[in-house]
């Protein structure tokens, strides 16, 4: 057996005796770089949910956050046990005395957060921060349940990259990374991710009805009311908040006709306008001729929590599983929880009713008995001053608002029992509610049929996405006055009014939009884009959109196997294309210009069955390569002085020879191979 | 029952042979193998860990709950945080893949010691971080930069001799701890394994027979404790009876400048291998307190006198490979 060993071998040996280590253990205890993290990713957290927890416990969650922080960096260890328990059974004693019940998603949510926190006040090994960093993930997305607006998933999805931050420190790094580098792996490996994330959005199927009982969105807006009293709307006036956005096939409609109708109200009882009885509303729509132009467009309508939908005067059909009225409003079993799209036509010129069934002419005409009895006076004089011309009456009652001193005013004085008359005779200020409500009271009173009509009227035109955005700030109310031969012709009495006192948010007459407000809202309304592709996109992508994902290939409707084969299809294309991508090498890093000429040339002859072996010398391979390939032997030859002298007679190779050189390998070609 | 239970063992060995013979990436039963050896996609395998599993399922209520309340937005999360948990998954691969064990360098142990294993690789242009080799329960972690390293991890050992290198797991669990990446390892290296060392009485010498000690048996700082193989006539029998246990008069060897002789012809009366290892003890005792020193082998072969690391080692060396 050989033991003579070379001595510098054997000092090689010495030194990796002495190199030894007691190896460093997979590291169970929670480092402070770690615990930092992982500090950070439950402030992101607290902060997703900040906005519906109580006051009192986001202020003491944020300050045990604190707390366990700085006395984390000072000591190690856990908060005392007894502290630990005292928190646990506090936190769901005051959760339940604060909510009532521990269930449902505000009190289930605040519970989470609080738990999450309290967690984070026993780790200390890295099981339980990646416990904690799991238990973010559901936490991050329990906050979505709330809103899903596009900033709100934005913050959520970057909430993700601390947590992944915190998983990559627990890993057995040698060396401590920077902070900034901590955040990298997991960053590029998010961005890597969307594709597959897409793909999993978009053909993960649906379900059409819930496994359980899942908890309508409350946050909606409740926007137009079916019930209309003086001052009811004023709070929805003030409202910038997005009612719903529309998309038109063709050109929009010219300003003065976007009257989105909404639900129309019969009945007054003195004080307040509703919809009266169901006899009325309910049955088949009046009929309706159509002249001009009709209107496609599609409706994205925020969550309302309301029965009926919004259309432009007047629609032709019902569309987003609603069903027309026989007032022609848009009504739907369920209310609107989610944000929804749908499309309808629309009819701008028309004869709505040219017949008016007795009952409907009844109701009417209806109006409450004992009160407002100077208006009921100066309507019965117009009758008898202009006879059975019923259109005159209505330019008598128009002409009143013109001119007999009316003001547009948001913060219109309070009215007494007599309300319209208070109104009419006395305040003289107010905006569409007052003005719709007199005005039908009015004709009615002069026994000319009328109704009050709540919606939407106006909105900003997009120009360059091509919307109409119309926010809660649009909701206006007007009328509808039936004459004989015409129908039921829309008129809008508060447009006529000509002194504003206060404006608001602008569903003044016709005048509300883009040239009112400021550039800030003018720039907020532009880049309301984003928003509008978020709804209509994401949180609008329900089953039934995604059944018709393929129609434009000519699959009108995808089943559900379908769309999971579809979904297998994607993931093994995405993940091949992963896999490969992950099998990749890094090629072999030129070290100059000359290598890089070289490595092309060696490229070239490999071609042609020549490739330089790992043991070859430049000289050995050109020699080899010219017995190979004896028709470019000069060429070769040329090439292979050239490198020797440019690689071996200089320390550093001068630019322009190498340049040649690089064209020389270039221009070569491999003549004559005899294969 | 035991003979059933070895027919049972024999025909799992060889179905598992057949196995082997058939998939041969079923790196367990591979047999050593040359270096360099390459981690490629046929030997890296992947599984999640508790933890990946343990966030699939989270994973799963997150989607079951999305699609449940019609949450688009939480869809989209929970796909996008599933896509990135796959991501993760060839994240882990890649940090293993084109990896290369290019040189093994065992250093030298006596048996029973950890023995330092130098691993040299080639990261094949990547940098390659958190790295962990499993040998015999032990974990070790390292990183290597973009143009490769060198890691020590120790080896334990049993017996002297030329010992096979055991199979060793490189895996790593990056970026997440979710998924662990691992690949088995057999290579075809052998480290030479010194005999172990008993510490024992200095070697007899010469002089030492018949002279009389100045000191007596009082004096505590000479006596220490018996080990096995002393000769009985050192004894301290009367400090041992105070002691209850039996001491040794120890001999003032740092008188003793001229090379030690350890002759194996010595340490009769005692089995071959505390021979061995008592002999190695007296080298390393010698080495370490830097005496020249005369090894003598049963083959009569003698190494010395000399005093450096070369004499050392050779001297180790020959005792490791005695038959």
């Amino acid at each position: 057996m050989n033991i003579a060993y070379a001595s510098s071998e054997r000092q090689a040996l010495a030194a990796a005796d002495e190199r030894i280590t007691p190896p460093p253990e997979i590291k169970d205890r929670l480092d402070l770089r770690a615990f930092d993290l992982l500090c950070l990713t439950v402030a992101c957290v607290l902060a997703a949910h900040i906005a519906h927890l109580p006051p009192w416990l986001a202020a003491a969650l944020s300050g045990l956050l604190l707390l366990r922080w700085l006395q984390r960096r000072t000591q190690r260890g856990q908060i005392p046990r007894l502290a630990r328990i005292a928190l646990v059974v506090a936190l769901p004693v005051a959760i339940v005395t604060t909510y009532g019940s521990p269930f449902g998603r505000t009190p289930g949510s605040a519970l989470a957060v609080g738990l999450l926190v309290l967690k984070l006040l026993e780790s200390e090994r890295a099981r339980d921060a990646r416990m904690a960093v799991g238990f973010c993930c559901f936490v991050l997305m329990s906050a979505l349940l709330f809103t899903q607006s596009l900033p709100m998933t934005l913050l959520v999805a970057l909430a993700l990259l601390p947590g992944f931050a915190c998983l990559r420190a627990l890993q057995p790094d040698a060396q401590p990374r920077r902070y900034a580098r901590a955040f990298a792996p997991g960053a590029w490996l998010l961005l890597a991710a969307m594709p597959l994330a897409l793909l999993g959005f978009v053909f993960v199927p649906r379900l059409a009805t819930p496994l359980w009982g899942a908890p309508g969105a409350d946050n909606a807006r409740t926007g137009v009311s079916d019930h209309m009293a003086p001052g009811d709307l004023a709070d929805l006036l003030i409202d910038d908040s997005v009612a719903m956005r529309v998309g038109f096939d063709g050109t929009p409609p010219p300003k003065a006709e976007r009257y989105f109708r909404g639900v129309v109200l019969w009945y007054f009882d003195g004080r307040a306008w509703v919809p009266g009885v169901a006899g009325i509303r309910n049955g088949t729509p009046q009929p309706l001729h159509a002249h001009g132009p009709v209107v496609g467009y599609d409706v994205t309508l925020e969550p309302t929590k309301r029965h009926w939908l919004f259309a432009l005067d007047m629609p032709l059909d019902a569309g987003g599983g609603a069903t027309l009225d026989a007032d022609r409003t848009l009504r739907r079993d369920k209310p609107v929880d989610n944000t929804i799209t749908y499309h309808v036509d629309s009819a701008l010129q028309y004869v709505l009713a040219p017949e008016l069934d007795p009952r409907l002419h009844r109701a009417a005409l209806e109006i409450p008995q004992g009160y407002d009895p100077r208006a009921q006076a100066l309507a019965e004089s117009w009758r008898k001053r202009y006879g059975s011309d019923d259109a005159a009456i209505v330019r008598a009652a128009l002409d009143l608002f013109r001119d007999g001193g009316f003001a547009y005013n948001l913060a219109a004085p309070p009215l007494g029992r007599d309300s319209i008359d208070d109104f009419l005779f006395g305040t003289k200020q107010g905006y569409c509610e007052h003005y719709a409500g007199a005005f039908t009271f009015l004709m009615r009173a002069a026994g000319v049929p009328a109704r009050v009509v709540a919606g939407y009227h106006g909105g900003f035109w997009n120009d360059y996405a091509h919307y109409l955005l119309v926010r809660q700030s649009d909701a206006h109310a007007w009328s509808e006055v039936w004459l004989r031969g015409r129908g039921w012709v829309r008129v809008d009495p508060t447009a006529v009014v000509r002194r504003v006192i206060s404006a608001g948010g602008g569903a003044i007459g016709s005048g509300s939009g883009d040239e009112a407000g400021n550039w800030l809202t003018g720039l907020r309304d532009r880049l309301d884009i984003v928003n509008r592709l978020w709804d209509r996109g994401v949180v609008g992508f329900n089953a039934l959109r995604q059944s018709e994902l393929l129609a434009p290939f000519g699959i009108p409707h995808l089943e559900w196997g379908q769309l999971a084969i579809a979904l297998a299809t994607g993931i093994v294309v995405i993940l091949g294309i992963g896999m490969l991508a992950a099998l990749r090498r890094p090629s072999v890093r030129p070290r100059d210009a000359l290598e890089a000429a070289q490595l092309r040339l060696q490229a070239k002859l490999a071609r042609h069955g020549c490739a330089r072996a790992a043991h070859e010398g430049p000289r050995d391979f050109f020699a080899r390569c010219m017995l190979a390939l004896p028709h470019s032997r000069v060429e070769l030859n040329a090439l292979a002085e050239a490198y020797m002298s440019l690689r071996y007679g200089h320390s550093a190779p001068p630019a322009e020879p190498v340049r040649n050189y690089s064209r020389a390998v270039r221009a070569f070609r491999i003549r004559g191979v005899v294969k | 029952m035991t003979l059933f239970n070895a027919a049972h063992a024999l025909r799992w060995t060889a179905w598992l042979e057949r196995a082997e013979r058939r998939l041969p990436a079923l790196t367990r039963l591979r047999q050593p193998e040359p270096l360099p050896v390459e981690l490629h996609r046929r030997r890296i395998y992947i599984l999640p860990t508790a933890s990946g599993v343990g966030f699939g399922v989270l994973l799963a209520v997150m989607l079951v709950g999305a699609l449940n309340y019609q949450n688009n937005a939480a869809l989209l999360l929970t796909c996008l945080l599933g896509a990135t948990v796959i991501n993760s998954m060839l994240s882990a691969f890649r940090a293993l893949h084109g990896l290369r064990i290019t040189r093994i360098q065992a250093g030298h142990a006596c048996a029973g010691e950890p023995l330092a294993l130098q691993l040299e690789f080639d990261a094949g242009g990547r940098a390659r971080h958190a790295l962990c080799l499993d040998l015999d329960d032990a974990t070790h972690a390292f990183s290597l930069d973009t143009r490769g390293g060198e890691t020590t991890l120790a080896m334990p050992t049993e017996r002297r001799g030329w010992n096979r290198v055991p199979r060793m797991r490189i895996s790593s669990t990056l970026p997440f701890g979710l998924f662990r990446a691992w690949s088995w390892i057999t290579p075809d290296h052998e480290a030479l394994v010194y005999p172990r060392t008993l510490a024992g009485p200095p070697p007899p010498s010469d002089q030492d027979d018949g002279v009389q000690r100045t000191h007596g048996d009082e004096d505590y700082a000479q006596l220490r404790e018996y080990h096995f193989g002393d000769p009985l006539k050192r004894v301290a029998w009367k400090a041992s009876a105070r002691h209850d246990r039996l001491l040794i008069r120890e001999l003032d060897s740092a008188a003793h400048d001229a090379p030690q002789r350890f002759d194996w012809a010595m340490l009769h009366g005692l089995d071959r291998e505390t021979r061995i290892s008592r002999l190695a003890g007296w080298v390393r005792e010698a080495h370490a307190a830097g005496r020249a020193w005369t090894l003598v082998l049963p083959d009569a072969r003698v190494l010395g006198p000399e005093a450096d690391n070369a004499h050392y080692h050779r001297c180790m060396t020959a005792l490791a490979l005695l038959p």
